[in-house]
């Protein structure tokens, strides 16, 4: 895919991160091995929880697309490695009362700043941006409408190695609704490219994309089998609307057939971890039991995605 | 360039009878990454075993970052105990520019406040662009500068001295 | 005005003609095929030697932008971008704005088209006032006001009650409907096929059955008025099977395609590229090839180019928020030839989708060389090769997947109702 080359400069190193479609295996890697250096950073021991590799480099979110959530930890990533950073909420209405998406980014792009983190509504948003913006700016995607989240695709496989070792033994789950997740897209994306042999979607047909196994994943619709055996569970957030568009019944049925609880997780490995992008809707995608339990990793998910975000932003600001 | 390679056994043991009668109290050794931890390791037999040890890697302060980008292995530093009003001795294997030493010394301030730091080198080859001496030296040699010296260590030669000519 | 076109290659689909011969124009007919007429004394002589001299094309669907639109493009650019691509006779729908509903309106525009140069403007009258789905317009006023049919554009019919009488109204007065099969729920929120880019990059999906069930009411509806129904836009496999089904069981419908489906798929559009956003989307490479054999057995009628302008403000965005369409009045030929070199198909039965099959549709005197018929003819060079960039577009729109690739053929002479309304100016690259 040409978006490819979009990403990669000329010798091969990354100059944006758009997407994990079609990036080497050997950059991934890169950004995990890199991303275990960044993790002591914030230990206790140290009283100044920062390194200077980032000092005087201009970082501005750019969100399209509200989120607390993923902008603050863009936020402490980047303040961490002791940018200065902007964080700007870009409300779609006021962009159709006059600047178009272009004007924006180029007004931006003459305020002296080197890295973009862009989430937007619409896929592609983030390509667009690279193809437009000078040159010695970086982008990094926080999420394209449907189609990729690639740091958090990148935290996840941070964690999966963290505790489960080497992708080429393991068998993974996502669960969840997969139509409408660039969440599991990149999670899809990394795991083909880092060798992982088995990799299952389990959701009900309304929640699959039609062409869902061109992705190199095998389909489940039954938890009960999706999950049998596999070393880790990836679980996907339901959203409201997806009730109110025809997709599902009631947030009750969807419980009951694909919500993880105690009792189903118990098919997959006796040690096998239990995985969550957040922000969680208990009773819904999965039992309090489960989410708080004994193999749920959904909180160190969060330290290590402050890490690999650390890890994205140096490599990028040093290509 | 020297005829012949010295011997960094020999020269960590020089090291050590220099500092041996100036171990101070609360004192920690502090290797920086890769040789300045195997020369720690090595110091720590013949100075106390019991002796707190930290590592640093100095990935994250060099001042070449933005000409050269991220080297591609970092481990991560690990200081197991409190900097703060502790005499550090620093220890690398070669010093040169000194711009490592000013790296390290930074990052260690970003862990507390140190009550002194001395720096112990296995070999000063000269060459100094910043304002940086060692209180312990093992050997000074006086190389070119397009002679490099740097410490190796396998499992067949362990610890050994390799030359080389780069512009 | 007198005018000879010597030494041309003169292709005619309509009657198989090809041969070099000269062509005599005086007014605005053609008055002598190969042999001089007596007491022809030529005003203008144009030299065609190694050119084609092929009938006008004519376009089943051009957007002029007019009235409303002027910021995306206005009637003189794009009669000027037609005549630059050799089309001397175009069909516009109607969603302008306001839509082409009042006889008024139509006139206005013919009145305007014909006081500039550029080719004959057929304008397609709104099957339902304001394109709303609700209330049928005056077909029988909107005719005599120059419609030759009736369509929604890309406005949705829901009730199918409403086109039930639309078709019944219009058989009344053998008008003919021209209906693009989508169904509004299906397509609801879609912008992409629902095919293997759209599941890898997210896209919104329009599944193939947005366009059969839609023309699966539509060709029941035909059976049961017997109204004359072009079916416009045709993107799938499955779509085109059931035309040649029914047109084999005797239905009269004709069909057409975009030119720009005939060559791109979903396969296009996979670095978000907003030029291939287009309506219908491009589908799979399957469907692509079902079109190409479409045409070879005779089951899609004709070739258009479905003309788009788009400004940039509108274009240059995301995939899914960049407006649909393509600019391509221009490229209708040569990309028509290129289609025809890839697959060996005879010169003569390619330009025959560009000229008699969509005249037919039309139900115009146009599309043919013959001595009696009106001269408007369009000359070319089969050789020559241009990259396609913004400055060489005349369309205000310059919004084509074909920027900054090579195109073989390029139009020299545009000669439209005996005139030269176009003439390529050799000093310009």
């Amino acid at each position: 895919m040409s978006a490819n080359n979009l990403q990669l400069t000329d010798d091969g190193r990354l100059r944006h991160l758009l997407t994990l479609d079609g990036l080497p295996a050997r950059i991934l890697t890169q950004i995990l091995d890199t991303a275990e250096s960044f993790l002591s950073v914030s230990e206790a021991e140290r009283d100044v929880k920062k390194v200077p590799l980032l000092r005087g480099k201009a970082i501005f979110n750019i969100f399209f697309e509200n989120s607390t959530r993923t902008r603050t930890t863009f936020e402490i990533a980047a303040k961490r490695l002791s940018a200065d950073v902007v964080n700007l909420n870009i409300n779609a209405s006021s962009q159709s009362k006059g600047e178009t998406l272009l004007d924006t980014i180029a007004n931006l792009s003459a305020m002296q700043a080197d890295m973009f983190i862009v989430r937007h509504a619409a896929a592609g948003a983030g390509h667009l941006i690279a193809r437009h913006v000078a040159p010695h700016i970086h982008i990094i995607n926080a999420g394209d409408g449907r189609c990729s989240h690639p740091t958090q695709g990148l935290l996840d496989m941070f964690t999966l190695r963290h505790y489960k070792g080497p992708f080429h033994n393991l068998r993974v789950a996502i669960v969840g609704d997969l139509l409408h997740s660039r969440v599991a897209r990149s999670q899809i994306h990394a795991l083909t490219t880092l060798g992982c042999p088995e990799v299952r979607v389990v959701a009900p047909q309304t929640l699959l994309p039609r062409d869902v196994k061109n992705m190199g994943v095998h389909v489940f619709h039954k938890l009960s089998e999706g999950i049998k055996g596999v070393d880790a569970v990836l679980m996907l957030r339901l959203q409201n609307e997806r009730m109110r568009g025809a997709r599902l019944p009631s947030a009750g049925e969807y419980f009951k057939h694909w919500g993880l609880t105690p009792e189903k997780l118990k098919l997959a490995k006796p040690d096998a971890i239990v995985m969550h992008p957040g922000p969680m809707n208990r009773g819904v995608e999965i039992d309090s039991a489960v989410a708080d339990g004994m193999q749920s990793v959904i909180l160190s998910q969060v330290t290590f995605g402050i890490a690999v975000r650390m890890a994205v932003m140096s490599i990028l600001a040093g290509n | 360039m020297p005829k012949q390679l010295p011997l960094p056994e020999q020269l960590i043991d020089l090291l050590a009878e220099q500092i041996k009668p100036h171990i101070l109290p609360e004192c920690a050794l502090v290797g920086i990454h890769t040789g300045g931890v195997w020369i720690m390791d090595a110091l720590a037999e013949r100075l106390g075993p019991d002796l707190p040890r930290g590592v640093l890697d100095i990935a994250f302060y060099r001042d070449d970052f933005s000409r050269i980008g991220l080297h591609p292995e970092t481990k991560p530093s690990h200081l197991p105990f409190d900097v703060e009003d502790r005499n550090i001795l620093l220890i690398d294997d070669v010093l040169f520019t000194g711009r490592t030493i000013r790296a390290a010394m930074n990052l260690l301030f970003d862990y507390g406040r140190p009550a002194t730091i001395k720096l112990a080198v296995l070999v000063d080859r000269g060459g100094r662009e910043l304002p940086v001496c060692a209180d312990y030296v093992g050997l000074r040699l006086d190389l070119a500068t397009d002679e490099h010296i740097s410490l190796e260590n396998n499992e067949t030669e362990g610890l050994h001295f390799v030359m080389k000519r780069k512009p | 005005m007198k005018i000879q076109i010597k030494n041309g290659r003169v292709i005619d689909p309509a009657s198989g003609l090809d041969a070099i011969q000269d062509i005599f124009v005086a007014a605005s007919h053609i008055v002598g095929i190969g042999k001089m007429p007596s007491d022809f004394h030529a005003n203008q002589v144009i030299d065609a030697s190694g050119l084609i001299v092929c009938p006008g094309l004519v376009d089943l669907s051009v957007r002029l932008r007019e009235p409303g639109l002027e910021y995306k493009a206005t009637l003189e650019t794009e009669m000027h971008a037609a005549a630059v691509g050799g089309v001397t006779s175009l069909a516009c729908p109607p969603d302008t704005d306001p839509p082409l509903d009042e006889p008024g309106l139509v006139e206005m525009l013919k009145f305007r088209a014909k006081h500039m140069p550029g080719p004959r403007v057929y304008p397609i009258g709104a099957l339902t006032k304001k394109l709303k789905g609700e209330g049928i317009t005056e077909m029988a006023e909107l005719t005599e006001a120059g419609c030759v049919a009736f369509s929604q554009a890309d406005a949705p019919l829901i009730d199918t009650q409403v086109l039930l009488r639309a078709m019944e109204y219009a058989k009344t007065f053998e008008l003919s409907v021209w209906l693009r099969p989508q169904d509004p729920h299906l397509a609801r929120e879609g912008v992409a096929h629902d095919g293997v880019v759209a599941a890898r990059l997210g896209f919104p999906p329009i599944p193939v059955p947005a366009e059969t069930v839609a023309l699966s009411t539509i060709l029941l509806l035909v059976r049961e008025t017997g109204a004359r129904v072009h079916l416009a836009r045709l993107s799938s496999r499955a779509g085109i099977e059931m035309v040649r089904r029914a047109k084999h069981d005797g239905l009269p419908i004709t069909c057409d395609v975009n030119i720009h489906h005939v060559h791109l798929s979903e396969m296009d559009t996979a670095d978000f590229n907003p030029h291939c956003h287009l309506i219908p989307p491009l589908r799979s490479q399957r469907d692509r090839d079902a079109i190409r054999y479409g045409l070879e057995d005779g089951t899609i009628d004709a070739i258009c180019s479905d003309h788009a302008p788009v400004d940039d403000d509108a274009k240059e965005l995301p995939f899914q928020e960049a407006e649909a369409g393509a600019t391509g009045v221009e490229l209708l030929l040569p990309l028509t030839l290129k289609w025809a070199r890839e697959t060996g198909m005879p010169l003569g039965k390619a330009l025959g989708f560009i000229t008699r099959h969509p005249a037919n549709i039309m139900r115009i005197d146009a599309g043919r060389i013959g001595v009696g018929c009106p001269a408007d003819l369009c000359m070319f060079d089969p050789e020559a090769t241009w990259v396609v960039n913004r400055a060489n577009l005349a369309s205000l729109g310059k919004n084509s997947p074909f920027l900054g690739l090579e195109m073989q053929g390029r139009v020299q002479y545009t000669l439209i109702d005996g005139h030269l309304d176009y003439r390529r100016n050799h000093q310009h690259a």
